[in-house]
């Protein structure tokens, strides 16, 4: 967290690989060649060999986006993964039961409101408030063990 | 002749619902009032104080008949959209109750079963409009020979459909925690291991029965909003009691009463009637309740203005202590606590988690206010008290 605040800038990101992308050590580079950290929540080769990866890099915005541009240009697709994952407003009952187990207080209670208030910036899309929700208000849309959960 | 200092009847504020002048409060609007006015005061000015609930109630169901198509039947054996519904009653009478999964449902077999599709979620189809599929099997007898019916529903193709809860609104609830050392998928929802947080399913101050924690205003005959529609309490529910410790404010430390419920579902919305899916534990059905408190005395207002300060829950052990029957409380925290997001489990701090809908909760008790603001909802006297002391 401290390192987080020095360098200013923390995104959380969903890559896919093509197949011939993922036995290279593309990501690795981001370190390298960007002076970015990273932190790798979720990785994946599927049995094509393709791949997908949630990374949640920190480090100066500038060199953000340029780690982005290599990574793009290394034929990987990168999108945040706030667009990944939804919440269904006319769905969600702002019970809280999520807020047991979301890990990244993406989703958190709102202490005077009581309503529950989802920031997408903060999701890491661990899946586990798509897993608790009872009225299955949470779509996260990516691939989990091949298939969507 | 009471020995109370204000004395109304319910068909005098009946009298001011129906001339627009009652003045009506929600339970959370009675606490200021109480406080800064004190009881005597409060019960001279508020006529009526409306409460309300949102959470799942797994003790929930419907009644229904599927009507006949001839020639006729009797089933004995009958599934709204594959999941399984009684019928040991008359020709084409059922229940359908809200935790019954679908028959092909995997259960906890791959463990924490997320249990997507059961009894509630068929009562919530039913209220949106949605067709659902009847399959029907008979012995067959002389007077009623059909086998079999297979046929597509909506829910205003049956004769009759009740919304039939044989408990509901506990009065106080545990506080749910986690000693064992893996996380348990609970009707209380998920606990993290080493009491990393505490569950808690009140709606506090705005909840039904601790608004009027001895049943003085509540019994067989109480009309309530219920679903969205105006249903009735039916006596008390199953595993009421009638005799829980109390705080020195009255309020049960414990679960302590509980209500039969009664309403017409076609009347009923799903936004207040929700399927439920709790991930390794099973299906269920939130309904929303809201009932009203007539102050026809000091008491009464005094009780109605029961704040989150004044409510202990008690904190139980899911790991171990419940699924075993065993009674230990690891202590109380007040709702107020609760409410903050932390607690105190021993000499632990504990993340505290609600699963019941405040903000739906709070609409549902102001619906109700209007209801009866607007003059369409009068307080309806009980005939049959529900034991409480
Ligand atoms: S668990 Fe689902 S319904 Fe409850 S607050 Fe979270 S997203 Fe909303
Ligand atoms: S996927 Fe859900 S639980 Fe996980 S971080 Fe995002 S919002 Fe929180």
């Amino acid at each position: 967290m401290s390192t987080d605040v020095m360098k200013g800038y923390r995104k959380i990101v969903y890559l896919s690989f093509p197949p011939e992308t993922s036995s290279r050590p593309i990501v690795c580079n981001l370190a390298r060649l960007f002076d970015l950290s990273f932190n790798i929540l979720k990785a994946k080769i599927h049995p094509r060999h393709d791949g997908s990866m949630v990374l949640e890099i920190s480090g100066l915005e500038e060199n953000f986006h340029k780690g982005v541009n290599y990574l793009k240009e290394s034929g990987l697709q990168v999108e945040s993964v706030a667009r990944k994952i939804f919440r269904d407003e006319d769905s969600c009952v702002h019970c809280g039961m999520c807020t047991a187990l979301c890990p990244t207080k993406a989703l958190e209670l709102d202490l005077v409101t009581r309503k529950v208030q989802f920031d997408p910036e903060r999701c890491s899309a661990c899946g586990m408030c798509r897993r608790i929700c009872p009225v299955n208000a949470m779509t996260v849309d990516i691939e989990e063990n091949g298939l969507h959960v | 002749m009471s020995g109370y200092s204000v004395n109304k009847t319910i068909s005098e504020i009946n009298e001011r619902i129906q001339k627009g002048k009652a003045v009506v409060l929600n339970a959370e609007e009675m606490v200021k009032v109480v406080r800064e006015q004190g009881k005597v005061k409060a019960a001279q000015e508020v006529d009526v104080v409306t409460t309300g609930t949102f959470s799942p109630m797994c003790s929930s169901g419907i009644l229904f008949n599927i009507g006949q198509e001839p020639p006729v039947m009797k089933v004995s054996e009958l599934y709204l959209n594959n999941v399984p519904a009684y019928s040991g009653f008359a020709a084409v009478d059922a229940y359908l109750g809200a935790t019954e999964p679908a028959t092909d449902d995997p259960l906890n077999k791959v463990y924490p079963g997320r249990f997507s599709y059961g009894g509630g979620h068929v009562i919530e189809d039913l209220l949106r409009g949605k067709r659902v599929h009847i399959s029907a099997k008979a012995y067959g007898t002389d007077c009623y020979p059909r086998r079999t019916l297979e046929k597509d529903v909506f829910l205003s193709d049956l004769p009759d459909a009740w919304l039939l809860n044989p408990r509901n609104c506990y009065q106080n609830y545990n506080c749910a925690v986690n000693m064992s050392s893996r996380t348990i998928y609970t009707y209380m929802g998920p606990l993290k291991p080493n009491c990393r947080n505490a569950n808690f399913a009140t709606a506090g101050q705005l909840s039904p029965l601790l608004n009027d924690p001895y049943f003085r205003t509540i019994g067989l005959g109480t009309r309530i909003f219920l679903g969205g529609a105006v249903g009735w309490v039916i006596g008390a529910g199953t595993q009421h009691n009638p005799r829980p410790q109390r705080n020195d404010r009255g309020v049960p430390t414990v679960g302590a009463g509980t209500l039969m419920l009664k309403g017409p579902l076609k009347k009923m919305s799903p936004r207040y009637v929700r399927g439920v899916s709790i991930t390794g534990y099973g299906c269920s059905l939130s309904v929303g309740v809201g009932i009203p408190i007539p102050i026809l005395n000091e008491e009464i207002a005094w009780f109605a203005g029961v704040s989150d300060e004044d409510i202990d829950m008690p904190i139980k052990d899911y790991g171990y202590d419940y699924p075993n029957g065993l009674p230990r409380i690891l202590g109380h925290a007040t709702l107020a606590q609760l409410k903050s997001g932390k607690i105190k489990v021993g000499d632990m701090s504990t993340v505290s988690v609600p699963i019941t809908s405040y903000t739906m909760s709070l609409e549902i008790a102001d619906t109700l206010k209007s209801w009866i603001q607007d003059g369409s909802f009068t307080i309806s006297t009980p005939q049959e008290p529900i034991e409480s002391t």
